[in-house]
C-alpha cells in the first residue's frame, strides 16, 4: 500500500536529515520525497510517498509527529487530490529522428528546453503515470540522462493543510 | 549587562534550578568551565569518563524526578556521552547533555576533536540543537529542559561551538516555551476512558501491567487505588519495578523472558490486560509466549507512537498515566475477584537458582532485604545479578530501583549510584553489580571518594559473563566463547586502593554479618561475594521462542 504524506516542518538546516534518518533507522521505505519552503518562509513542506502496510504507515505518521521540528503530518488521499512531478529527460536525437521527438513532446505537452546537435532536453510535468509513459516512449531513442523532482501533491477544493496557530 | 554565551548557558541552568552537573572538561568547553568556576550555585561533579557523567545525570534524574545535566567536550568527549544518552533515551529519562564543539566557522573541516554529535545522537535524543546564534542560548536551554521533562521524558543535547560560546549577549530568560511541533497529549480521550471503565468493570480475569511510565508520571498511588478498588493483580516490566510494592498481596512480580512464570501466566490467561506506560518490548512479550487472541488490551501511554507499535491494542488511551488513572478511578466499581486471584496464587512458587555453590545469589539478596526492608535505592549493572535483583528484592517505593532496562548498558550502575546518592543523600544507596559490568566503569570509585559519597557495592563474582554464558548454553550447544575472564583483579585490594573498605565472602554463614557491616559503614563499602562459575538465572525462554511469540502477538 502506498500513501502520500504532506509534512509541514520548521525550515531549519538539519530537518531533512532528521526525517530521512528516521525513515532509515525504523526501516520505512521512501518512494519519493520532495521538499521546499511554503508561503511562510519559516515553514517548509515535504511531500513523502511511502510504501508499507497500514500498521507501518500509521507508525510513520506517529514517528514523524514525534520529531520536534515536524509541525504537522497529513495524509493526502489520491481521489481527492492532484499530484505532479517534474522530469527532465536528455534524449538522443539523430537529425532524422528530431521531428518525431518534437512531435512526441507536443502530444505530451512537454517543453524542449535545450537542443544540441545530437541531443535534446525535454521538460515534462505531470502525475506519475504521465511521466512514466513519456519515459517509455522516449526509451527507444536512447535516454542519456533523466532527473525527476519527486511528487508534490495538494488536496482539491478548499480543504487546506495549514500550520496550527500557536 | 552583556555576558558571554557560555555564561548565559550557566545562568540558564540556574534559572532551571539545576543544583548539580556531571561532567568532564576539555578544549571546546573551556568557556563553559570558566563560567562554572565563578558560579556559586551549581555543584560540578567531575567523573572519570564522560560516559559516567551521562549515567550519573541519569541516576540523578531517576531518583529526583528532575532533569539531570551532563557536560562534555567536543569529539571524543561527546562520543563518550553517546552510550549514556542512548541509555537514557531507551528508558525515557530526562537529561540535558551539553557538548562543546569546534568553532562554527570551522565546522565541517575535520578539525581537531571535531565530530558531528547532533547528527550522531539524532536517533536517540528526543531533540538536539547545534547553537549557531549566541542570542538563542536562553531560549534553547528553556526548550531543552521543557522537551526533556514533559510528555514522554528523554534526553536532549545542546552542542555549543566555541566561538559562539565566547560571543556576548544581553541575557533575559524566557518565561514560556513556544514550539509549534511539540505539544504532548496529557489528558486521555473521554470516550476511550468510558470504554476502558466498561472493560475493567466487566472483566473476569484482568491483570495490570505497569511499566516505567507509571513511575515517571508519579502515578503509583493511583495504580494502588485502581488495583485495590477493582481487586486486580499487578505485574510489572523491568522498568516498572517499584511502581507497586512487592509485598502487596496483589503483586505478581516481574513479567517477561526473565520474569516470574506466574506473572507470565497471568498475562497469558487474562481476559483483559491494562497496560500502563510500558512498551510491550520483546523482553516482555516473549515471556508471555504471545497473548491470547481473545485477551483485550487497554494501553495507556503518553507517547502515541508506542500504542499499536508492538501489539494490537483494543482500547488505546493517549495521555499522562496519572491523569488517565484519576479519570478511570471516578468510575471504577469495587470488585472481588477471588477465583482469579486464587488461581494465580496457586501458581506461585519459590524462585530457584541452579548451579549454586555455598552461596546462592538469592541468599545475598534475601539477606539484604531482611536488613533493609525496601528502604533503600538500588542501582544495578546488566547481567545475571540484575535479573536476580529485579526478581527477588522486594522493592517498596517508586524511584528505588535504578537499572538500564531498554539498552542494557553494562557499567551503568556505579555512576548512576553516584547520581542517585547526590539526589537523595539520606537514603542508603546500594549498587549491585557483577565482575563483568564492574570492570567497565570502576574508575568511578574515585568520584565516590572525591565527593565523600557513601555507596555500598555488592559485587557478584562468578569470574565471567553469566548471562551470555547461559545464552551460549541455549543457542550454541554449551560452547563457551569468551565468557570466562582469565584474569581478574583482586577487587578487595582494588577497592582499598581507592580508600574504600572492602570485604570478601565465600560462604553463606558469613553473609549476615558482612551485610550488616557493610550497611553500618559510614562511607562507601565494597562487598565481594564469590559465586560458582555455573550459577544460572534460569526461567528464561530461548530467544527464538520469544521472537516467535512476539511475532504472534502482532496478530
Amino acid at each position: 500500500m502506498k500513501a502520500t504524506l504532506a509534512v509541514l516542518v520548521e525550515n531549519h538546516p538539519g530537518v531533512l536529515s532528521r526525517v530521512a534518518g528516521l525513515f532509515a533507522r525504523r526501516g520505512f521505505n521512501i518512494e519519493s520525497l520532495a521538499v521546499g519552503p511554503t508561503d511562510n518562509p519559516e515553514i517548509s513542506r515535504m511531500t513523502i510517498v511511502v510504501d508499507g502496510d497500514e500498521r507501518v504507515i500509521e507508525q510513520i505518521k506517529k514517528q514523524l509527529n514525534k520529531l520536534v521540528d515536524v509541525i504537522k503530518v497529513s495524509f493526502i488521499e489520491p481521489e481527492n487530490s492532484v499530484s505532479r512531478e517534474l522530469v527532465m529527460i536528455k534524449v538522443n536525437t539523430e537529425p532524422e529522428k528530431r521531428s518525431e521527438i518534437i512531435g512526441i513532446a507536443e502530444i505530451f505537452r512537454a517543453n524542449i528546453i535545450d537542443v544540441s546537435r545530437d541531443s535534446m532536453i525535454i521538460e515534462l510535468t505531470g502525475d506519475k503515470d504521465k511521466v512514466n509513459a513519456m519515459e517509455e516512449i522516449l526509451r527507444p531513442f536512447g535516454i542519456k540522462e533523466l532527473v525527476r523532482t519527486g511528487i508534490i501533491a495538494m488536496n482539491r477544493g478548499s480543504k487546506c493543510i495549514e500550520s496550527p496557530e500557536q | 549587562m552583556r555576558i558571554t554565551a557560555a555564561e548565559a548557558l550557566v545562568r540558564s541552568l540556574e534559572e532551571e534550578k539545576v543544583e548539580v552537573v556531571f561532567g568532564y572538561p576539555g578544549g571546546a568547553v573551556l568557556e563553559i568551565y570558566d563560567a562554572l568556576f565563578f558560579n556559586k550555585k551549581i555543584k560540578h561533579v567531575l567523573t572519570r569518563s564522560e560516559q559516567a557523567a551521562a549515567h550519573a545525570a541519569s541516576g540523578y534524574a531517576r531518583v529526583s524526578g528532575k532533569v539531570g545535566v551532563c557536560i562534555a567536550t567536543s569529539g571524543p568527549g561527546a562520543t563518550n556521552l553517546v552510550t549514556g544518552i542512548a541509555t537514557a533515551y531507551m528508558d525515557s529519562i530526562p537529561i540535558v547533555a551539553i557538548t562543546g564543539q569546534v568553532p562554527l566557522s570551522q565546522i565541517g573541516g575535520d578539525m581537531f576533536q571535531e565530530v558531528d554529535i547532533t547528527g550522531a545522537t539524532a536517533p536517540f535524543t528526543k531533540h538536539n540543537y547545534l547553537v549557531k546564534n549566541a542570542g538563542d542560548i536562553p531560549r534553547i536551554v528553556k526548550e531543552a529542559f521543557h522537551i526533556a521533562s514533559t510528555g514522554r521524558p528523554g534526553p536532549v543535547l545542546i552542542d555549543l561551538p566555541r566561538d559562539v560560546a565566547r560571543e556576548k549577549i544581553d541575557f533575559t530568560y524566557p518565561e514560556e516555551v513556544s514550539l509549534k511541533g511539540y505539544k504532548p497529549t496529557l489528558q486521555g480521550h473521554p470516550l476511550q476512558i468510558v470504554k476502558a471503565v466498561e472493560a475493567i468493570n466487566s472483566a473476569k480475569r484482568p491483570v495490570i501491567l505497569a511499566g516505567g511510565g507509571v513511575i515517571s508520571s508519579g502515578a503509583h498511588d493511583e495504580l494502588m487505588r485502581l488495583a485495590e478498588t477493582a481487586d486486580i493483580p499487578v505485574t510489572v516490566s523491568l522498568m516498572g519495578i517499584g511502581s507497586f510494592p512487592s509485598e502487596h498481596p496483589l503483586f505478581l512480580g516481574m513479567a517477561g523472558t526473565h520474569g516470574m512464570p506466574w506473572a507470565n501466566e497471568a498475562l497469558k490467561k487474562a481476559d483483559l490486560i491494562i497496560a500502563l506506560g510500558c512498551r510491550f518490548n520483546d523482553r516482555l512479550t516473549g515471556g508471555a509466549g504471545g497473548f491470547n487472541k481473545n485477551t483485550k488490551i487497554i494501553h495507556v501511554d503518553v507517547d502515541p507512537a508506542e500504542i499499536g507499535k508492538n501489539v494490537k491494542v483494543d482500547i488505546p488511551i493517549v495521555g499522562d498515566i496519572k491523569n488517565v488513572l484519576c479519570e478511570l478511578l471516578k468510575r471504577i466499581e469495587k470488585r472481588s475477584r477471588k477465583d482469579w486471584k486464587d488461581y494465580l496464587e496457586g501458581l506461585k512458587g519459590e524462585d530457584v537458582v541452579e548451579g549454586c555453590g555455598d552461596i546462592s545469589p538469592l541468599d545475598i539478596i534475601g539477606e539484604l532485604y531482611k536488613q533493609t526492608r525496601g528502604e533503600l535505592i538500588v542501582t544495578t549493572d546488566v547481567g545475571a545479578h540484575q535479573m536476580w535483583t529485579a526478581r527477588c528484592y522486594k522493592f517498596k517505593h517508586p524511584r528505588s530501583f535504578i537499572t538500564s532496562g531498554g539498552l542494557g548498558t553494562m557499567g551503568y550502575g556505579l555512576p548512576a549510584a553516584i547520581g542517585a546518592k547526590i539526589a537523595n543523600p539520606n537514603k542508603q544507596v546500594i549498587h549491585i553489580t557483577g565482575d563483568g559490568s564492574f570492570q567497565m566503569n570502576f574508575a568511578e570509585l574515585a568520584t565516590l571518594r572525591e565527593n565523600d559519597l557513601s555507596v555500598k557495592i555488592i559485587l557478584f563474582n562468578n569470574r565471567g559473563l553469566g548471562l551470555v554464558k547461559e545464552l551460549q548454553d541455549i543457542h550454541c550447544g554449551g560452547r563457551y566463547s569468551q565468557v570466562h575472564f582469565g584474569f581478574l583483579p583482586d577487587f578487595v585490594k582494588l577497592s582499598e586502593s581507592y580508600g574504600i573498605k572492602a570485604l570478601r565472602v565465600e560462604s553463606k554463614k558469613e553473609l549476615e554479618e558482612a551485610i550488616s557491616t557493610m550497611l553500618e559503614e559510614e562511607g562507601s563499602f565494597l562487598l565481594e561475594c564469590i559465586l560458582t562459575m555455573d550459577v544460572r538465572v534460569k526461567s528464561m525462554l530461548g530467544k527464538e521462542e520469544a521472537y516467535e511469540s512476539h511475532a504472534g502477538s502482532l496478530g
